[in-house]
Protein backbone atom coordinates (compact mmCIF):
# COMPACT_ATOMS: atom_id res chain seq x y z
CA UNK A 1 0.00 0.00 0.00
CA UNK A 2 2.03 2.79 -0.91
CA UNK A 3 -0.76 5.82 -0.03
CA UNK A 4 -3.59 5.40 3.01
CA UNK A 5 -5.91 8.69 3.53
CA UNK A 6 -8.29 8.72 6.49
CA UNK A 7 -10.94 10.85 7.21
CA UNK A 8 -9.88 13.41 5.80
CA UNK A 9 -11.70 16.54 5.95
CA UNK A 10 -10.77 20.33 4.33
CA UNK A 11 -12.27 23.70 4.35
CA UNK A 12 -11.45 26.80 2.78
CA UNK A 13 -11.57 30.35 4.52
CA UNK A 14 -13.09 28.73 7.60
CA UNK A 15 -15.39 31.54 9.61
CA UNK A 16 -16.11 34.17 6.63
CA UNK A 17 -18.41 34.36 4.05
CA UNK A 18 -16.97 32.39 1.69
CA UNK A 19 -16.29 28.88 3.98
CA UNK A 20 -16.44 25.88 1.68
CA UNK A 21 -16.27 22.40 2.84
CA UNK A 22 -14.20 20.84 0.17
CA UNK A 23 -13.53 17.60 1.56
CA UNK A 24 -16.13 15.78 4.01
CA UNK A 25 -14.52 12.65 5.07
CA UNK A 26 -12.45 11.13 2.54
CA UNK A 27 -10.80 8.01 2.93
CA UNK A 28 -8.72 5.97 0.17
CA UNK A 29 -6.41 3.42 -0.35
CA UNK A 30 -3.88 3.32 -3.37
CA UNK A 31 -1.98 0.65 -3.74
CA UNK A 32 1.59 0.30 -5.50
CA UNK A 33 0.81 -0.65 -9.52
CA UNK A 34 -2.68 1.44 -9.59
CA UNK A 35 -3.43 3.51 -12.87
CA UNK A 36 -5.78 5.43 -10.64
CA UNK A 37 -8.69 7.27 -12.80
CA UNK A 38 -10.52 9.78 -10.60
CA UNK A 39 -13.51 11.63 -12.04
CA UNK A 40 -15.76 14.25 -10.45
CA UNK A 41 -17.13 17.62 -11.87
CA UNK A 42 -15.81 20.96 -10.63
CA UNK A 43 -15.91 21.73 -7.10
CA UNK A 44 -16.24 17.77 -6.23
CA UNK A 45 -13.17 18.27 -4.07
CA UNK A 46 -10.76 16.44 -6.39
CA UNK A 47 -7.95 18.78 -7.17
CA UNK A 48 -7.95 19.91 -3.62
CA UNK A 49 -7.70 15.71 -2.26
CA UNK A 50 -4.34 15.48 -4.91
CA UNK A 51 -2.86 18.41 -3.37
CA UNK A 52 -2.83 16.94 0.04
CA UNK A 53 -1.22 14.06 -1.38
CA UNK A 54 2.19 15.44 -1.69
CA UNK A 55 1.97 18.19 1.06
CA UNK A 56 0.92 21.34 -0.71
CA UNK A 57 -2.05 21.60 1.19
CA UNK A 58 -1.56 21.03 5.05
CA UNK A 59 -4.18 18.47 6.23
CA UNK A 60 -6.78 19.98 8.71
CA UNK A 61 -8.33 16.91 10.00
CA UNK A 62 -7.62 13.00 9.34
CA UNK A 63 -4.34 11.45 8.60
CA UNK A 64 -2.82 10.86 5.59
CA UNK A 65 0.41 8.29 4.95
CA UNK A 66 2.69 8.18 1.98
CA UNK A 67 4.86 5.63 1.84
CA UNK A 68 6.59 5.95 5.64
CA UNK A 69 5.79 9.76 5.98
CA UNK A 70 2.61 10.75 7.90
CA UNK A 71 0.93 13.72 7.13
CA UNK A 72 -1.28 14.68 9.92
CA UNK A 73 -3.02 18.54 11.73
CA UNK A 74 0.07 18.33 14.44
CA UNK A 75 2.97 20.55 14.53
CA UNK A 76 5.50 18.62 15.51
CA UNK A 77 6.97 15.71 13.96
CA UNK A 78 7.40 17.93 10.92
CA UNK A 79 6.60 15.65 7.75
CA UNK A 80 10.26 15.51 5.53
CA UNK A 81 8.19 17.74 2.99
CA UNK A 82 11.54 17.39 0.35
CA UNK A 83 11.13 13.30 0.66
CA UNK A 84 7.49 13.12 0.06
CA UNK A 85 7.57 15.49 -3.04
CA UNK A 86 10.60 13.38 -4.37
CA UNK A 87 8.37 10.32 -4.06
CA UNK A 88 4.80 11.93 -5.20
CA UNK A 89 5.04 13.63 -8.51
CA UNK A 90 2.65 16.51 -9.36
CA UNK A 91 1.67 17.77 -12.90
CA UNK A 92 -0.86 20.66 -12.77
CA UNK A 93 -2.81 21.44 -14.98
CA UNK A 94 -1.17 23.21 -17.63
CA UNK A 95 2.07 22.31 -16.42
CA UNK A 96 3.57 24.24 -19.25
CA UNK A 97 2.86 27.56 -17.66
CA UNK A 98 5.29 26.81 -15.21
CA UNK A 99 8.52 27.02 -17.14
CA UNK A 100 10.87 29.44 -16.35
CA UNK A 101 14.39 28.84 -17.82
CA UNK A 102 16.06 29.94 -20.29
CA UNK A 103 16.75 25.86 -21.70
CA UNK A 104 15.37 23.26 -21.78
CA UNK A 105 17.98 21.35 -20.27
CA UNK A 106 17.90 23.93 -16.84
CA UNK A 107 14.07 23.84 -16.41
CA UNK A 108 14.38 20.22 -16.41
CA UNK A 109 17.12 20.22 -13.81
CA UNK A 110 15.23 22.30 -11.63
CA UNK A 111 13.38 19.17 -9.90
CA UNK A 112 16.57 17.17 -9.61
CA UNK A 113 18.86 19.85 -8.12
CA UNK A 114 16.11 20.65 -5.58
CA UNK A 115 16.62 17.26 -4.38
CA UNK A 116 20.62 18.12 -3.74
CA UNK A 117 21.90 15.55 -6.66
CA UNK A 118 25.28 15.40 -7.49
CA UNK A 119 25.42 17.41 -10.76
CA UNK A 120 26.41 14.09 -12.46
CA UNK A 121 23.10 12.36 -11.37
CA UNK A 122 21.56 15.47 -12.67
CA UNK A 123 22.96 15.06 -16.08
CA UNK A 124 21.75 11.33 -16.26
CA UNK A 125 18.10 11.93 -14.73
CA UNK A 126 17.70 15.32 -17.37
CA UNK A 127 18.82 13.42 -20.25
CA UNK A 128 16.44 10.42 -18.84
CA UNK A 129 13.32 12.12 -18.58
CA UNK A 130 13.74 14.34 -22.10
CA UNK A 131 14.00 11.17 -23.87
CA UNK A 132 11.08 9.90 -22.05
CA UNK A 133 8.68 12.29 -22.98
CA UNK A 134 9.35 11.85 -26.62
CA UNK A 135 11.84 14.64 -27.49
CA UNK A 136 15.54 14.64 -28.89
CA UNK A 137 17.81 15.55 -26.32
CA UNK A 138 20.83 16.59 -28.40
CA UNK A 139 18.06 18.69 -30.24
CA UNK A 140 15.66 20.50 -27.61
CA UNK A 141 18.17 20.63 -24.31
CA UNK A 142 19.90 24.05 -25.48
CA UNK A 143 16.24 25.50 -26.81
CA UNK A 144 14.20 28.18 -25.37
CA UNK A 145 11.08 26.49 -23.74
CA UNK A 146 8.68 29.44 -24.54
CA UNK A 147 9.90 28.95 -28.49
CA UNK A 148 8.38 25.31 -28.65
CA UNK A 149 5.04 24.26 -29.83
CA UNK A 150 1.98 23.87 -27.05
CA UNK A 151 2.10 19.87 -26.84
CA UNK A 152 6.61 19.91 -27.18
CA UNK A 153 6.09 22.67 -24.13
CA UNK A 154 3.77 20.45 -21.86
CA UNK A 155 6.01 17.72 -22.45
CA UNK A 156 8.81 19.10 -21.15
CA UNK A 157 6.67 20.46 -18.47
CA UNK A 158 6.25 16.90 -17.40
CA UNK A 159 10.27 16.24 -17.83
CA UNK A 160 10.45 18.31 -15.56
CA UNK A 161 8.73 16.22 -12.90
CA UNK A 162 9.73 12.96 -14.02
CA UNK A 163 12.83 14.02 -13.63
CA UNK A 164 12.55 13.81 -9.95
CA UNK A 165 11.78 10.11 -10.42
CA UNK A 166 8.61 9.61 -8.14
CA UNK A 167 7.09 6.88 -7.29
CA UNK A 168 3.75 8.38 -7.62
CA UNK A 169 2.92 10.43 -10.13
CA UNK A 170 -0.38 12.53 -10.30
CA UNK A 171 -1.55 14.69 -13.17
CA UNK A 172 -4.13 16.72 -12.87
CA UNK A 173 -6.29 17.03 -16.82
CA UNK A 174 -3.26 16.23 -18.51
CA UNK A 175 -4.13 16.44 -21.85
CA UNK A 176 -6.76 19.69 -21.59
CA UNK A 177 -6.30 22.29 -24.18
CA UNK A 178 -4.27 19.90 -26.53
CA UNK A 179 -5.82 19.01 -30.41
CA UNK A 180 -6.35 15.07 -30.40
CA UNK A 181 -2.96 14.30 -32.15
CA UNK A 182 -1.98 16.13 -29.30
CA UNK A 183 -3.94 14.39 -26.17
CA UNK A 184 -3.00 11.01 -28.38
CA UNK A 185 0.60 11.53 -27.86
CA UNK A 186 -0.15 12.48 -24.02
CA UNK A 187 -2.15 9.18 -23.36
CA UNK A 188 0.59 7.12 -24.57
CA UNK A 189 3.06 8.93 -22.97
CA UNK A 190 1.37 8.30 -19.64
CA UNK A 191 1.19 4.46 -20.48
CA UNK A 192 4.70 4.49 -21.00
CA UNK A 193 5.87 6.58 -17.69
CA UNK A 194 3.78 3.32 -16.16
CA UNK A 195 6.19 1.25 -16.86
CA UNK A 196 9.61 2.98 -17.20
CA UNK A 197 9.23 5.70 -14.61
CA UNK A 198 6.41 5.66 -11.46
CA UNK A 199 4.47 2.76 -11.32
CA UNK A 200 1.86 4.15 -9.80
CA UNK A 201 -0.29 6.84 -11.89
CA UNK A 202 -2.98 8.89 -10.73
CA UNK A 203 -4.96 10.21 -13.20
CA UNK A 204 -7.69 13.32 -13.02
CA UNK A 205 -9.64 14.22 -16.07
CA UNK A 206 -13.09 15.07 -16.89
CA UNK A 207 -13.25 12.75 -20.25
CA UNK A 208 -14.84 9.77 -19.44
CA UNK A 209 -13.91 8.26 -22.64
CA UNK A 210 -10.42 8.97 -22.11
CA UNK A 211 -10.03 7.60 -18.73
CA UNK A 212 -11.25 4.16 -19.47
CA UNK A 213 -8.96 3.71 -21.74
CA UNK A 214 -6.09 3.24 -19.52
CA UNK A 215 -7.24 3.48 -16.16
CA UNK A 216 -7.80 -0.15 -14.29
CA UNK A 217 -9.32 1.60 -10.90
CA UNK A 218 -12.31 4.60 -10.81
CA UNK A 219 -12.73 6.55 -8.07
CA UNK A 220 -15.64 8.95 -8.22
CA UNK A 221 -15.91 12.53 -6.16
CA UNK A 222 -19.08 13.53 -5.56
CA UNK A 223 -19.81 16.68 -2.81
CA UNK A 224 -16.40 16.28 -1.11
CA UNK A 225 -17.00 12.47 -0.47
CA UNK A 226 -15.62 9.40 -2.44
CA UNK A 227 -18.98 8.16 -4.23
CA UNK A 228 -17.44 5.04 -5.83
CA UNK A 229 -14.52 3.04 -5.86
CA UNK A 230 -14.52 0.33 -8.22
CA UNK A 231 -12.44 -1.48 -10.91
CA UNK A 232 -12.56 0.09 -13.83
CA UNK A 233 -15.12 -2.66 -15.78
CA UNK A 234 -17.45 -2.47 -12.48
CA UNK A 235 -17.82 1.10 -12.01
CA UNK A 236 -20.28 1.11 -14.74
CA UNK A 237 -22.93 -1.02 -12.85
CA UNK A 238 -23.90 2.22 -11.37
CA UNK A 239 -24.57 4.14 -14.37
CA UNK A 240 -27.93 5.38 -13.00
CA UNK A 241 -26.31 7.38 -9.98
CA UNK A 242 -23.17 8.39 -12.18
CA UNK A 243 -25.95 10.29 -14.22
CA UNK A 244 -27.59 11.62 -11.66
CA UNK A 245 -24.21 13.02 -9.90
CA UNK A 246 -24.16 15.41 -13.50
CA UNK A 247 -21.17 13.10 -14.68
CA UNK A 248 -21.39 11.65 -18.33
CA UNK A 249 -20.77 7.87 -18.90
CA UNK A 250 -18.86 6.61 -21.67
CA UNK A 251 -20.21 7.17 -25.57
CA UNK A 252 -19.26 3.44 -26.17
CA UNK A 253 -21.85 2.58 -22.98
CA UNK A 254 -24.48 4.97 -23.98
CA UNK A 255 -24.67 3.36 -27.82
CA UNK A 256 -24.85 -0.02 -26.10
CA UNK A 257 -27.63 1.01 -24.11
CA UNK A 258 -29.58 2.06 -27.17
CA UNK A 259 -28.68 -0.95 -29.36
CA UNK A 260 -30.03 -3.28 -26.51
CA UNK A 261 -33.45 -1.66 -26.15
CA UNK A 262 -33.83 -1.91 -29.94
CA UNK A 263 -33.49 -5.88 -29.15
CA UNK A 264 -29.77 -6.21 -30.51
CA UNK A 265 -28.20 -8.77 -28.34
CA UNK A 266 -25.12 -7.65 -26.72
CA UNK A 267 -22.39 -8.98 -24.21
CA UNK A 268 -21.76 -7.53 -20.82
CA UNK A 269 -18.54 -5.69 -19.58
CA UNK A 270 -18.80 -3.10 -22.62
CA UNK A 271 -17.37 0.18 -21.56
CA UNK A 272 -14.81 1.20 -24.14
CA UNK A 273 -15.36 1.86 -28.05
CA UNK A 274 -12.82 -1.26 -28.52
CA UNK A 275 -15.37 -3.52 -25.99
CA UNK A 276 -18.58 -2.13 -28.16
CA UNK A 277 -17.17 -3.20 -31.85
CA UNK A 278 -16.24 -6.80 -30.27
CA UNK A 279 -19.39 -7.06 -29.14
CA UNK A 280 -21.30 -5.81 -32.02
CA UNK A 281 -18.84 -8.12 -34.44
CA UNK A 282 -19.53 -11.09 -32.41
CA UNK A 283 -23.63 -10.42 -32.54
CA UNK A 284 -23.27 -10.00 -36.38
CA UNK A 285 -21.07 -13.31 -36.88
CA UNK A 286 -23.77 -15.31 -34.07
CA UNK A 287 -26.86 -14.13 -36.35
CA UNK A 288 -25.65 -14.06 -40.07
CA UNK A 289 -23.29 -17.23 -39.13
CA UNK A 290 -20.15 -15.40 -40.85
CA UNK A 291 -16.41 -15.71 -39.37
CA UNK A 292 -15.46 -11.72 -39.45
CA UNK A 293 -12.05 -11.01 -37.59
CA UNK A 294 -12.64 -8.45 -34.79
CA UNK A 295 -9.10 -7.70 -34.51
CA UNK A 296 -8.69 -6.93 -38.33
CA UNK A 297 -11.98 -4.24 -37.96
CA UNK A 298 -10.18 -3.42 -35.46
CA UNK A 299 -6.98 -1.90 -36.28
CA UNK A 300 -8.67 -0.31 -39.66
CA UNK A 301 -11.14 1.55 -37.65
CA UNK A 302 -8.78 3.44 -34.43
CA UNK A 303 -5.76 3.68 -37.45
CA UNK A 304 -7.74 5.83 -39.49
CA UNK A 305 -8.86 7.67 -36.61
CA UNK A 306 -5.78 8.55 -34.80
CA UNK A 307 -2.88 7.66 -37.34
CA UNK A 308 0.10 8.85 -35.09
CA UNK A 309 -0.53 7.22 -31.66
CA UNK A 310 0.55 3.73 -30.15
CA UNK A 311 -2.99 1.83 -30.25
CA UNK A 312 -1.44 -1.50 -29.44
CA UNK A 313 -1.41 -0.19 -25.46
CA UNK A 314 -5.23 0.05 -26.14
CA UNK A 315 -5.61 -3.32 -26.92
CA UNK A 316 -3.69 -5.23 -24.59
CA UNK A 317 -6.08 -5.29 -22.12
CA UNK A 318 -8.34 -7.98 -23.73
CA UNK B 1 -2.63 34.51 1.21
CA UNK B 2 -5.75 33.25 2.57
CA UNK B 3 -5.56 35.61 5.26
CA UNK B 4 -5.74 38.90 2.67
CA UNK B 5 -7.97 40.70 3.69
CA UNK B 6 -7.30 44.58 3.09
CA UNK B 7 -9.44 45.82 0.46
CA UNK B 8 -11.56 42.54 -0.31
CA UNK B 9 -15.31 43.19 -0.37
CA UNK B 10 -17.67 41.03 2.71
CA UNK B 11 -20.87 40.31 1.28
CA UNK B 12 -23.29 41.30 4.20
CA UNK B 13 -25.97 43.29 1.73
CA UNK B 14 -26.49 45.50 4.78
CA UNK B 15 -27.58 49.23 5.01
CA UNK B 16 -24.52 50.04 3.74
CA UNK B 17 -23.62 47.76 1.69
CA UNK B 18 -26.57 49.43 -0.82
CA UNK B 19 -25.92 53.09 -0.36
CA UNK B 20 -24.96 54.67 -3.72
CA UNK B 21 -21.41 53.96 -4.17
CA UNK B 22 -20.70 57.61 -5.23
CA UNK B 23 -22.23 58.29 -1.45
CA UNK B 24 -19.58 55.75 -0.08
CA UNK B 25 -16.85 57.42 -2.02
CA UNK B 26 -17.64 61.31 -0.98
CA UNK B 27 -17.96 60.02 2.53
CA UNK B 28 -14.47 58.29 2.43
CA UNK B 29 -12.77 61.25 0.79
CA UNK B 30 -14.57 63.84 3.30
CA UNK B 31 -13.62 61.37 6.37
CA UNK B 32 -9.59 60.84 4.89
CA UNK B 33 -9.73 64.45 5.08
CA UNK B 34 -11.24 65.29 8.24
CA UNK B 35 -9.37 62.67 10.15
CA UNK B 36 -6.24 64.86 9.24
CA UNK B 37 -7.87 67.96 11.21
CA UNK B 38 -8.90 66.62 14.67
CA UNK B 39 -6.75 68.34 17.31
CA UNK B 40 -7.76 66.69 20.66
CA UNK B 41 -9.08 63.42 21.82
CA UNK B 42 -12.70 64.06 21.92
CA UNK B 43 -12.11 64.33 18.24
CA UNK B 44 -10.58 61.22 17.94
CA UNK B 45 -13.36 59.21 20.26
CA UNK B 46 -15.87 61.23 18.48
CA UNK B 47 -14.85 59.90 14.90
CA UNK B 48 -14.22 56.12 16.61
CA UNK B 49 -17.94 56.15 17.62
CA UNK B 50 -18.89 57.35 14.43
CA UNK B 51 -16.55 54.79 12.46
CA UNK B 52 -17.91 52.27 14.71
CA UNK B 53 -22.02 52.58 14.28
CA UNK B 54 -20.75 52.07 10.36
CA UNK B 55 -18.92 48.86 10.66
CA UNK B 56 -21.87 48.02 12.91
CA UNK B 57 -24.68 48.67 10.58
CA UNK B 58 -22.64 47.34 7.89
CA UNK B 59 -22.51 44.11 10.08
CA UNK B 60 -18.86 43.31 8.58
CA UNK B 61 -17.64 41.26 11.57
CA UNK B 62 -15.04 43.84 13.95
CA UNK B 63 -12.29 41.21 13.58
CA UNK B 64 -12.21 41.09 10.28
CA UNK B 65 -12.16 45.36 10.33
CA UNK B 66 -9.24 45.30 12.63
CA UNK B 67 -7.24 42.28 10.85
CA UNK B 68 -7.05 45.19 8.39
CA UNK B 69 -4.60 47.06 10.70
CA UNK B 70 -2.78 44.03 10.68
CA UNK B 71 -1.29 45.22 7.20
CA UNK B 72 -0.08 48.16 8.17
CA UNK B 73 0.73 47.14 12.10
CA UNK B 74 4.54 47.57 11.30
CA UNK B 75 4.12 51.59 9.51
CA UNK B 76 2.18 52.02 12.45
CA UNK B 77 4.54 51.00 15.03
CA UNK B 78 7.34 52.65 13.01
CA UNK B 79 5.61 56.24 13.30
CA UNK B 80 4.89 55.48 16.57
CA UNK B 81 8.97 55.06 17.72
CA UNK B 82 10.00 57.63 15.29
CA UNK B 83 7.59 60.34 16.85
CA UNK B 84 8.20 59.12 20.34
CA UNK B 85 11.99 59.79 19.49
CA UNK B 86 12.35 63.16 17.60
CA UNK B 87 9.28 65.23 18.62
CA UNK B 88 10.65 66.93 21.67
CA UNK B 89 8.25 69.95 22.98
CA UNK B 90 7.17 70.20 26.64
CA UNK B 91 7.99 68.56 29.55
CA UNK B 92 10.77 65.76 30.08
CA UNK B 93 9.76 62.74 31.24
CA UNK B 94 12.42 60.32 30.08
CA UNK B 95 16.47 61.09 28.91
CA UNK B 96 18.84 58.61 28.34
CA UNK B 97 22.31 59.41 26.26
CA UNK B 98 20.56 60.56 22.72
CA UNK B 99 16.66 59.73 23.68
CA UNK B 100 14.62 62.88 24.79
CA UNK B 101 10.96 61.61 25.25
CA UNK B 102 8.80 64.59 26.21
CA UNK B 103 5.21 65.48 27.21
CA UNK B 104 4.67 66.57 23.76
CA UNK B 105 6.23 63.81 21.81
CA UNK B 106 4.26 61.27 23.68
CA UNK B 107 0.52 63.05 22.86
CA UNK B 108 1.74 64.18 19.05
CA UNK B 109 2.72 60.00 18.66
CA UNK B 110 -0.94 58.89 20.26
CA UNK B 111 -2.69 61.30 18.03
CA UNK B 112 -0.80 59.89 15.19
CA UNK B 113 -1.74 56.52 15.66
CA UNK B 114 -5.24 56.98 16.62
CA UNK B 115 -5.27 58.98 13.09
CA UNK B 116 -3.51 56.32 10.63
CA UNK B 117 -5.45 53.96 12.69
CA UNK B 118 -9.21 55.35 12.13
CA UNK B 119 -7.80 56.62 8.56
CA UNK B 120 -7.11 52.52 7.37
CA UNK B 121 -10.39 51.28 9.21
CA UNK B 122 -12.34 53.76 7.08
CA UNK B 123 -10.58 53.29 4.00
CA UNK B 124 -11.03 49.80 4.05
CA UNK B 125 -14.74 49.99 5.20
CA UNK B 126 -15.16 51.42 1.83
CA UNK B 127 -13.28 48.25 0.03
CA UNK B 128 -15.61 45.83 2.71
CA UNK B 129 -18.85 46.97 1.50
CA UNK B 130 -18.43 48.09 -2.15
CA UNK B 131 -17.55 45.66 -5.17
CA UNK B 132 -14.90 47.31 -7.70
CA UNK B 133 -17.69 47.76 -10.34
CA UNK B 134 -19.51 49.81 -7.96
CA UNK B 135 -16.33 51.96 -7.27
CA UNK B 136 -15.18 52.15 -10.69
CA UNK B 137 -18.57 53.24 -11.78
CA UNK B 138 -18.86 56.37 -8.90
CA UNK B 139 -15.53 57.41 -9.68
CA UNK B 140 -16.22 57.44 -13.13
CA UNK B 141 -19.25 59.31 -12.67
CA UNK B 142 -17.58 61.66 -10.18
CA UNK B 143 -15.19 62.55 -12.65
CA UNK B 144 -17.16 63.00 -15.56
CA UNK B 145 -17.06 66.87 -15.38
CA UNK B 146 -13.44 66.57 -16.42
CA UNK B 147 -14.29 65.09 -19.44
CA UNK B 148 -15.15 68.91 -20.43
CA UNK B 149 -11.33 69.59 -20.22
CA UNK B 150 -10.34 66.84 -22.16
CA UNK B 151 -9.44 64.27 -19.41
CA UNK B 152 -10.60 60.59 -20.97
CA UNK B 153 -12.47 59.61 -17.95
CA UNK B 154 -13.78 56.61 -19.33
CA UNK B 155 -10.79 55.03 -20.37
CA UNK B 156 -8.97 55.78 -17.48
CA UNK B 157 -12.19 54.01 -15.20
CA UNK B 158 -11.51 51.18 -17.57
CA UNK B 159 -8.34 50.74 -17.14
CA UNK B 160 -8.79 50.62 -13.23
CA UNK B 161 -11.57 48.00 -13.24
CA UNK B 162 -9.52 45.93 -15.57
CA UNK B 163 -6.52 46.37 -12.69
CA UNK B 164 -9.13 45.59 -9.64
CA UNK B 165 -10.57 42.88 -11.59
CA UNK B 166 -7.20 41.04 -12.35
CA UNK B 167 -6.10 40.85 -8.92
CA UNK B 168 -7.45 38.31 -7.73
CA UNK B 169 -6.85 36.65 -10.55
CA UNK B 170 -3.15 36.79 -10.32
CA UNK B 171 -3.15 35.79 -7.04
CA UNK B 172 -5.01 32.90 -7.51
CA UNK B 173 -2.30 32.54 -10.50
CA UNK B 174 0.77 33.01 -8.12
CA UNK B 175 -0.54 30.38 -5.72
CA UNK B 176 -1.06 28.08 -8.82
CA UNK B 177 2.34 28.51 -9.51
CA UNK B 178 4.11 28.51 -6.09
CA UNK B 179 2.36 25.27 -5.43
CA UNK B 180 3.96 23.61 -9.18
CA UNK B 181 7.42 24.78 -8.15
CA UNK B 182 6.94 23.98 -4.42
CA UNK B 183 5.81 19.93 -6.42
CA UNK B 184 9.16 20.68 -8.15
CA UNK B 185 10.57 20.50 -4.71
CA UNK B 186 11.37 24.87 -4.64
CA UNK B 187 12.56 26.09 -1.59
CA UNK B 188 10.27 29.59 -0.27
CA UNK B 189 10.43 29.64 3.06
CA UNK B 190 13.99 29.33 4.03
CA UNK B 191 17.59 31.14 3.01
CA UNK B 192 19.21 34.30 2.90
CA UNK B 193 17.86 37.25 1.97
CA UNK B 194 19.15 37.09 -1.54
CA UNK B 195 18.53 33.22 -1.50
CA UNK B 196 14.86 34.52 -1.19
CA UNK B 197 14.93 37.09 -3.69
CA UNK B 198 16.60 34.37 -6.21
CA UNK B 199 14.12 31.78 -5.26
CA UNK B 200 10.98 33.91 -6.35
CA UNK B 201 12.62 34.26 -10.05
CA UNK B 202 10.70 30.58 -11.27
CA UNK B 203 7.13 32.17 -9.69
CA UNK B 204 8.17 35.74 -11.18
CA UNK B 205 8.65 35.07 -14.70
CA UNK B 206 5.95 32.26 -15.40
CA UNK B 207 3.99 34.82 -13.36
CA UNK B 208 5.12 37.79 -15.98
CA UNK B 209 4.25 35.30 -19.12
CA UNK B 210 0.85 34.62 -17.72
CA UNK B 211 0.17 38.23 -17.09
CA UNK B 212 1.19 39.40 -20.22
CA UNK B 213 -0.64 36.44 -22.24
CA UNK B 214 -3.72 37.50 -20.26
CA UNK B 215 -3.32 41.11 -21.51
CA UNK B 216 -3.45 40.12 -25.10
CA UNK B 217 -5.91 37.83 -25.04
CA UNK B 218 -7.83 40.91 -23.20
CA UNK B 219 -7.39 43.12 -25.84
CA UNK B 220 -8.11 40.11 -28.87
CA UNK B 221 -11.30 39.90 -27.20
CA UNK B 222 -12.37 43.83 -26.68
CA UNK B 223 -11.15 44.17 -30.34
CA UNK B 224 -13.69 41.48 -31.38
CA UNK B 225 -15.97 43.00 -29.70
CA UNK B 226 -15.21 46.42 -31.69
CA UNK B 227 -15.31 48.16 -28.19
CA UNK B 228 -14.45 51.40 -28.11
CA UNK B 229 -13.75 53.29 -24.75
CA UNK B 230 -14.65 56.64 -26.46
CA UNK B 231 -17.67 56.29 -27.39
CA UNK B 232 -21.05 56.98 -25.89
CA UNK B 233 -21.94 54.19 -23.53
CA UNK B 234 -24.65 53.08 -21.30
CA UNK B 235 -24.99 51.41 -18.39
CA UNK B 236 -26.46 48.55 -16.84
CA UNK B 237 -26.96 49.62 -13.78
CA UNK B 238 -27.60 53.56 -13.34
CA UNK B 239 -26.57 54.80 -10.09
CA UNK B 240 -29.31 56.79 -8.23
CA UNK B 241 -29.42 58.37 -4.71
CA UNK B 242 -32.11 57.65 -2.62
CA UNK B 243 -32.91 58.87 0.62
CA UNK B 244 -30.29 56.96 2.78
CA UNK B 245 -27.98 58.88 0.71
CA UNK B 246 -29.59 61.99 1.33
CA UNK B 247 -29.77 61.07 4.78
CA UNK B 248 -25.68 59.95 4.37
CA UNK B 249 -24.96 63.56 3.36
CA UNK B 250 -26.41 65.28 5.90
CA UNK B 251 -24.40 63.17 8.28
CA UNK B 252 -21.29 63.91 6.75
CA UNK B 253 -21.79 67.47 6.52
CA UNK B 254 -22.68 67.54 10.65
CA UNK B 255 -19.56 65.55 10.94
CA UNK B 256 -17.37 68.02 9.19
CA UNK B 257 -18.65 71.03 11.19
CA UNK B 258 -17.94 69.26 14.42
CA UNK B 259 -14.47 68.58 13.43
CA UNK B 260 -14.01 71.57 11.97
CA UNK B 261 -15.22 73.11 15.65
CA UNK B 262 -13.03 71.30 17.31
CA UNK B 263 -9.90 71.97 15.20
CA UNK B 264 -10.48 75.64 14.34
CA UNK B 265 -12.16 76.50 18.07
CA UNK B 266 -10.61 73.98 20.07
CA UNK B 267 -14.05 73.19 21.30
CA UNK B 268 -12.49 69.29 21.96
CA UNK B 269 -10.00 70.66 23.48
CA UNK B 270 -11.52 72.67 25.48
CA UNK B 271 -13.13 69.66 27.21
CA UNK B 272 -10.17 67.36 26.86
CA UNK B 273 -8.35 70.04 29.03
CA UNK B 274 -11.71 69.40 31.69
CA UNK B 275 -11.08 65.63 31.79
CA UNK B 276 -7.55 66.10 32.40
CA UNK B 277 -8.07 68.02 35.25
CA UNK B 278 -10.45 65.76 36.51
CA UNK B 279 -7.99 62.94 36.37
CA UNK B 280 -5.08 65.31 37.94
CA UNK B 281 -7.43 66.16 40.56
CA UNK B 282 -8.35 62.50 41.73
Amino acid sequence: MSIVVKNLQFTYSANSPYETRALKDVNLTINEGDFLGIVGHTGSGKSTFIQHLNGLIRVQEGEIEVFDIKLTNAKKPKPDLRKLRSHVGMVFQYPEYQLFEETVYKDVAFGPKNLGLSQEEINDRVKEAIELVGLDYEKYKDRAPFELSGGQKRRVAIAGIIAMKPKVLILDEPTAGLDPSGKEQILSLIKNLKEKCSPTIIVISHDIDEITRFANRLVVFNDGKVAFDEPMKELFKHQQELVEMGLDIPLAIKIANELKAKGIKLGENIVTMSDLLREIVIAYNKKNGTNIDVSKIRKSVFNFDFSNSNQEEVFKDE
Amino acid sequence: MNNFSFGQYYPTNSLVHRLDPRTKLIFTFVYMIIVFLIKSYMGYLFTAVLLASIIFTSKVPFRVVIRSIRAVLFLLFFTLIINLLFYNEGKTVFEWNFIHITMGGIDYSIKMLFRLTLLVMGASMLTFTTTSTELTDALEALLKPLTYIKVPVHDLAIIMSIALRFIPTLMEETQKIMNAQKARGANLDTGSFFERIKAMLPILIPLFVSAFRRADELADALDARCYNATDKRTKMKKLKFGLTDYLSFVGTIVFAVLVCLDAYMAGGAYIDGLIFSVIMGA
